[in-house]
């Protein structure tokens, strides 16, 4: 038996290797060419000025990871809820499916700041763009997934006297979970950039205020070093995506190993 | 005596494309019935019709009964085993209970006994994933058991099994069978298979499908594959391949 931390940090090796020489070559080329560090600052200048200014840093992440938090819960329970009444209405599915895809056509940019206008600078509105970004591919997964349930597994549940509701609850609803979670880690990739994109459309304090700022300081360092944040949120969410698919899903370990 | 399940005139249509025309049958009680034919003949259509769908014409009845009127009547398993990968094996086999509303625990006790006879025994809470396809035909069909309904529905059970597997699985059924004497409707396009396991054997014809013969299997039971080899068997093999491979030979005037 191998050791499974050891195997682990294996299949993570190539990953954490080439993010290593990335940053090598960058560091490498400002260093030989001479780049000021207002136009191009290296890695190792972005570490060092975000570790200065971390209380300040760490004051605007928290109001991002509260709007990205708090908006992909609504997210998530939106599109439950949505997939739900879609899978067991026809009429409502060619009601509202068309007008969700067009929702998703809106451009953010004007979306962001008419939100802003409506709901003011709190967190209100930043709740609702994370959501609105973040909630069509977990709907569209959570369809597709319905749709891929088995029709002899239905058909068997109608011979033991199981309702539409029962149906749904046994078989459709298990059958769409590794879809929901497929559209889960899209999703949440999304997220914490949505919350900035919010914030950077009007808002007291965050990430893209943060941003926005050190932009106008003219501090690309400190610019690069939110972005860094940001793409450790990121990286949490999603390992957190994984972790709740795991947890929902035991059986799926045992399925074949696909290669 | 009135049959078990006895359809007549029996006809249904998918879009203009005439599946059933006209389909008669009879399973008496403790009888093991097989329905051999074609593939796309229409016999999964009839189990169809038996489970809830509405034919186009003919009459469906269970112990003299109209079969609207019955409540539960059919054990069904389908053609592909349809276990939830989600549940566990004894989740898996007391699923028809919990339907029926027997509470989890209690279902769970009622099935858990019988996993020694279906050969499952120290896999109750294994995944399917996790079992061959032998052992997974045999969960499906503990998972139709346990129903305890007047009929049993089997729909190509060994069909996706390899030849080996399968002349296992069959010798099995037979032995089940012997001692437990379901009522039971077969679908099969293995001859071997429901020479074997049958009492008696309806020969359908390509879609539409009809009952082109029907054929008695009076051999000694228990039956092995070996007994497969007997002329009796051989006659009855000889005759069931003719009409499969040339249906109007075995045409009922
Ligand atoms: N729900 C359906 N809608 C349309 N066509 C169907 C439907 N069910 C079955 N058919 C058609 O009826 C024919 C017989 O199907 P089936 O009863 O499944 O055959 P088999 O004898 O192989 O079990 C096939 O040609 C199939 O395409
Ligand atoms: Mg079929």
């Amino acid at each position: 038996m191998v050791n499974p931390m050891l195997e682990r940090l294996w299949r993570i090796a190539p990953a954490l290797s080439a993010i290593t020489i990335l940053l090598l070559l960058w560091e490498s080329y400002v260093a030989l060419s001479g780049i000021a560090p207002t136009t191009l600052p290296a890695p190792s200048r972005i570490w060092a000025q975000g570790v200065l200014n971390w209380p300040s840093l760490a004051q605007n992440t928290w109001p991002t990871v509260q709007a990205t938090v708090l908006g992909f819960m609504l997210s998530l329970c939106v599109a439950f809820v949505l997939s739900v009444v879609i899978d067991f209405s026809p009429a409502l599915r060619r009601a509202l499916l068309p007008v969700l895809v067009i929702s998703q056509t809106l451009p953010l940019i004007a979306i962001a700041p008419l939100v802003i206008l409506w709901f003011g600078f709190g967190l209100a509105p930043k709740i609702l763009l994370v959501a609105f970004v973040t909630f069509f591919p977990m709907l569209v997964a959570w369809l597709k997934g319905y749709e891929a349930t088995e029709p002899d597994l239905e058909w068997l549940l109608g011979t033991m006297g199981a309702g539409r509701a029962a149906i749904f609850r046994q078989a459709r609803l298990p059958s769409a979970l590794p879809y929901f979670f497929a559209g889960l880690r899209i999703s949440t990739t999304y997220a914490v950039v949505a919350a900035i994109f919010a914030e950077y459309a009007g808002a007291a304090r965050g990430l893209g205020i943060y941003i926005l700022s050190a932009k106008n300081n003219f501090r690309p360092d400190l610019v690069l070093a939110a972005v860094g944040v940001s793409a450790v949120l990121t990286l949490c969410l999603f390992g957190l995506a994984i972790l709740a698919e795991r947890i929902a899903m035991p059986w799926a370990r045992f399925r074949e190993p696909r290669r | 005596m009135t049959p078990r399940l006895s359809v007549s005139d029996l006809a249904k249509a998918y879009d203009g494309l005439q599946v059933l025309d006209g389909l008669d049958l009879e399973v008496g009680k403790g009888e093991f019935v097989s329905l051999l034919g074609p593939s796309g003949a229409g016999k999964s259509t009839l189990f169809r019709l038996l489970t809830g769908g509405r034919p186009d014409r003919g009459t469906i009845r269970l112990d003299g009964a109209p079969i609207a009127e019955q409540t539960a009547p059919f054990a069904f398993m389908p053609q592909r085993d349809a276990l939830m990968d989600w549940r566990t094996i004894i989740g898996n086999a007391s699923l028809g209970l919990e339907i029926a509303g027997v509470p989890r625990h209690e279902a769970r006790a009622r099935v858990a006994p019988l996993f020694a006879e279906f050969g499952l025994s120290g896999f109750q809470h294994h995944y399917p994933a996790q079992l061959s396809g032998g052992m997974r035909q045999r969960a499906a069909l503990l998972r139709t058991i346990v129903m305890d309904r007047p009929m049993l529905l089997l729909d190509e059970p060994f069909g996706a099994l390899d030849a080996l597997t399968r002349a296992g699985m069959q010798r099995w059924l037979a032995a089940m069978w012997q001692r437990h004497r379901w009522t039971a409707l077969l679908i099969t396009h293995d001859v071997r298979e429901a020479i074997l396991l049958s009492d008696r054997i309806y020969l359908l014809s390509p879609r539409p499908a009809r009952v082109v013969a029907e054929i008695h299997v009076p051999l000694p039971r228990p039956r092995s594959q070996a007994d497969l080899a007997t002329p009796e068997a051989l006659r009855i093999e000889a005759r069931l391949l003719d009409t499969l491979l040339d249906p109007s030979q075995g045409q009922i005037p």
